[in-house]
């Protein structure tokens, strides 16, 4: 264990410790505990020189050696960028918190789930083993669970929690199996290592079924359509989680898996064809779904499922441009989306509302935080000098090319880019601009905790584009060459100069402000188009939901029928088709036996038995049936006295007096009906499943006898009987010495029947339909 | 000898099924004391015959002087006999208060845990 694997693991003790700290401290306790994270992005900070010569920092401990799964971790540029966002943005979020639920009675618990989050969060980017990656990864499925569902009390916060636990759960399985398959395929367990072996896994017959695994669990994760409608119903969650979750982190997740397996499973005809034909259209669809909400949180978090499909387009569209494009695209959003969050939740925790329309003019009450919003509004619309604007230009560098294909995923990036910056502009400026509109709260400016997060977030957003030497140095090419597996040189700067580039961006820029001019209108457009489709995959989640509970229903009702005889009848015919087929199947079956030899009076004895047998079936009183009963057990008592077992027949004996003595105390409460309550076809049917289950036992047991046996067993308790135990029944011997134990077992079962017996003599009638009654 | 025990053994085994597949919870209770003496007479005949001479050795011997009975089955019979005594005794205690407690020994009407109109589980979340 070294220092960098304390430091991985901290947020897992920061998160045992913040509900203790909040009871003492209240809401102050955010300020101690953003030192988790903070030192965290400090000792990480402290790698990025080491890291951006081309470097690998690993550790870690063997856990389960025989299933290769290691707690293992490696930091390369692109878990050590994810990393820094994840501990940075952390420690802004943990003040936020502090600031947005401080008074919440939860507060401490809602801290410990944020914690926990990050810890899963930063194991999942940092992990190197294929299974701890698997086990952080559903980590951050569970505990993105908890933190949407945290206020439980509502249903919608249920629903949400429920959807997004099915969705991003589901794709765990997905990539659990993925592992497992690259794993085979490649016969390495860790990460690092995988990635040497693209060619091999590339070129193996199964690489479609790894491709399928992981891109489903990518998709789910990241929200690509159709699994899109997760991500804005999460928004139910308290707006930290969002900031956090939504921006920067938990939705990234899939994007990481898919950058960090691109030097494995990329490089194909369908790895470059299925993420830019997924990613695009879940950018355009995300894009016009947001210019349909009017609340922010929904707004945003559209535009984050439209910022997750640039990012899948641009790590499947193939070279390292590209590449590039999608780094830096990843960094300015996790800026810029992660400050506008936080604006919008310190909108609704100020104003009381989040309704676009019905804010306006703030600009006077909330002017840090206007400011702050303009900042991350310009870098989202991607204009100089913003860390926004480097990333667009590198988005059109990479993929505007002359072809079909490259113009068609241009023009839709266009589209998608200049509602983006619509929404933006919506969000951050039309609630802070215009005359000032009466809010449910007389709104001012909110406390340091609150606006600390986004004046960071977007001052960085403007310093990193500013000195984007240092970035593209420290960050950004060793990020790429981690993604593209070959060493890539960033360089976009803030100066603009003149290429296809800045031209669509013009384009892009253009058509927004145009878009923006008319956005009531097309709000209104994008209501009606939607009202006339009428479905989505969000209705068809609860359509698949309750479907699915309903089958379980009629499958439970139907095995489980609750009538006892359906039980019986299906356990004996199994049980006989199972004799029967395995002798026939195995030919197993006995040679037809010899008429036996007996002396009269066995035959007298067997005769008595079987008479026995059958007068219980048709006694049809009382004492007839206990008579019958009798009968059978004396004569099996005769049977045994017969074949050298005296002990067994007095055992026998005795116990068949005892059935029958406490069988007519109680038969003279219970009715013995005259006749069969069953229909004449059902005795016919149940002596058919009798006949087939019982004859096969006695086949069986013909067959049985007809092997030869081996004496081994009783050999040995014969020959030690008097030698060890000292007694001259060999019997008697075997069931108190040889098998003592079993003996004891066999008491401790008549005990506890006996003690079951008295309980269920001694409740009361009264009681017990008092019981039942509840 | 072993062939007609084992085709006694298996009649056993055919009445107690068909009783166990009654409807009566007494019929089912003379089905399962039937189902014990079934198997102890299965467990008897796999483990071979022999008539007449006991697995006893004589006092001034260590080992019997002659082929005895096999003592294995023996014992394991002799344990079976007194737990299916034991569990025979409670399921007959059981029926007879379920029938003082709910008024029938008709297994279609002992429908206590398992109602016929069982409410479907929430739809919602």
């Amino acid at each position: 264990m070294n220092d960098t694997q304390i430091y991985l693991l901290l947020p897992f003790a920061a998160a045992v410790i913040a509900p203790i700290l909040v009871r003492f401290l209240g809401e102050k306790a955010a300020w101690i505990l953003a030192l988790f994270p903070a030192a965290i992005f400090v000792h990480l900070f402290g790698l990025v020189e080491q890291i951006s010569n081309g470097e690998v920092v690993t550790g870690g401990f063997v856990w389960v050696p025989s299933l290769n799964a290691n707690f293992t971790y490696f930091l390369d540029g692109l878990s050590l960028t994810f990393a820094l966002l994840i501990s940075g943005i952390g420690t802004l979020i943990i003040l936020y918190a502090g600031g947005y639920l401080g008074g919440h009675k939860h507060f401490g618990r809602f801290l410990s789930f944020i914690f926990l989050f990050m810890g899963a969060m930063i194991g999942l980017v940092a992990a190197d083993n294929l299974i701890t990656l698997f086990i952080f990864w559903e980590l951050t499925s569970i505990t993105s669970f908890l933190l949407i569902g945290f206020d439980h009390n509502r249903e919608a916060s249920r629903r949400a929690a429920i959807q997004a636990l099915v969705v991003t759960g589901g794709g765990g399985l997905a990539l659990l199996a993925g592992v497992i398959v690259l794993q085979s395929i490649s016969g390495v367990s860790e990460l690092s290592l995988l990635l040497g072996q693209g060619d091999v896994v590339r070129d193996h017959p199964y690489y479609l079924l790894a491709f399928f695994l992981i891109i489903g669990a990518a998709f789910t994760k990241s929200a690509q359509f159709p699994f899109h409608f997760w991500l804005p119903n999460a928004m139910e969650a308290p707006t930290p989680v969002s900031a956090f979750l939504h921006s920067a982190t938990m939705v990234k997740a899939g994007v990481y898996l898919l950058m960090r397996m691109n030097p494995v499973l990329g490089d194909t005809v369908i790895w470059e064809t299925v993420l830019p034909v997924f990613g695009t259209a879940t950018l355009v669809i995300g894009t016009l779904l947001a210019v349909r909400q009017t609340d922010l949180k929904l707004m945003l978090a559209y535009t984050t499922v439209a910022s997750l499909g640039l990012l899948v387009m641009l790590t499947g569209f193939g070279g390292e441009k590209a590449i590039e494009a999608a780094v830096y695209y990843l960094i300015a959003h996790a800026l810029f989306k992660g400050a506008l969050f936080m604006i919008a939740g310190i909108i609704d925790h100020e104003a009381g509302t989040r309704d676009v329309r019905k804010l306006g003019g703030l600009r006077k009450a909330m002017p840090i935080t206007f400011a702050a919003a303009c900042l991350a509004a310009l870098s989202m619309a991607g204009l100089p000098p913003f860390f926004g604007f480097l990333a667009k230009e590198e988005i059109y560098a990479a993929i505007a090319h002359p072809t079909f294909w490259g113009v068609s995923i241009t023009l839709l990036t266009i589209f998608g880019n200049a509602l983006m910056l619509v929404i933006g502009a919506t969000v951050a400026l039309k609630p802070f601009l215009g005359e000032p509109v009466k809010t449910p709260k007389n709104a001012h400016e909110g406390p340091i905790l609150l606006w600390a997060g986004p004046v960071v977030l977007s001052i960085v957003g403007l310093v990193s584009a500013l000195f984007a030497g240092f970035s593209n140095h420290d960050f950004v090419s060793p990020m790429a060459s981690a993604i593209a597996g070959t060493s890539v040189e960033a360089h976009a700067s803030v100066i603009p100069h003149f290429s296809l580039a800045l031209l669509l961006s013009v384009i892009t820029i253009g058509l927004g402000v145009a878009v923006y001019l008319k956005i009531d209108q097309a709000r209104f457009a994008m209501a009606w188009l939607l009202a006339k489709i009428g479905w989505g995959p969000d209705k068809g989640f609860d359509q698949f939901i309750s479907g699915l509970v309903r089958f379980a229903t009629w499958i439970t009702h139907r095995l489980q029928n609750g009538r006892m005889e359906a039980y019986m009848t299906t356990v004996f015919i199994f049980f006989g088709v199972v004799l029967w087929g395995s002798m026939i199947y195995f030919d197993e079956l006995p040679n037809v036996p010899s008429f036996p030899v007996l002396s009269f009076y066995e035959w007298g004895i067997f005769t008595i038995a079987a008479v026995g047998l059958f007068s219980v079936i048709y006694a049809n009183d009382r004492l007839t049936a206990i008579v019958s009963l009798g009968i059978q057990g004396f004569a099996v008592a005769l049977i045994f006295m017969l074949f050298g077992a005296p002990d067994l027949s007095f055992t026998q004996f005795m116990v068949e007096t005892l059935s029958v003595v406490i069988l007519a105390l109680v038969m003279t409460r219970l009715t013995l009906n005259k006749t069969d309550a069953r229909k004449l076809s059902e005795q016919l049917f149940d002596a058919c499943v009798a006949l087939l289950a019982g004859s096969a036992l006695m086949v069986l047991l013909l067959s049985v006898i007809q092997q030869p046996f081996d004496t081994a067993l009783s050999d040995f308790f014969t020959s030690y009987s008097k030698v060890v135990a000292h007694g001259g029944n060999i019997v008697n011997v075997i069931i108190v010495d040889f098998r003592g134990l079993d003996t004891l077992g066999e008491i401790s079962v008549v005990m506890i029947a006996g003690l079951s017996i008295l309980a269920l003599i001694r409740v009361k009638g009264q009681k017990m339909r008092k019981v039942l009654k509840q | 000898m072993e062939t007609a025990l084992s085709i006694l053994s298996g009649l056993f085994f055919i009445v107690s099924i068909y009783l166990l597949l009654s409807k009566y919870v007494i019929r089912v209770l003379l089905g399962v004391a039937l189902l014990g003496n079934a198997v102890n007479l299965l467990i008897f005949t796999a483990g071979r015959l022999t008539r007449e001479v006991p697995p006893i050795i004589p006092s001034h011997l260590d080992v019997p002087a002659v082929a005895t009975a096999n003592p294995l089955p023996q014992a394991l019979i002799l344990t079976a006999i007194v737990i299916s005594f034991s569990f025979f005794a409670f399921l007959l205690v059981l029926s007879f208060r379920a029938y003082q407690d709910l008024k029938s020994d008709d297994t279609e009407t002992l429908r206590f845990a398992e109602p016929k109109n069982e409410p479907t589980p929430p739809l919602g979340y």
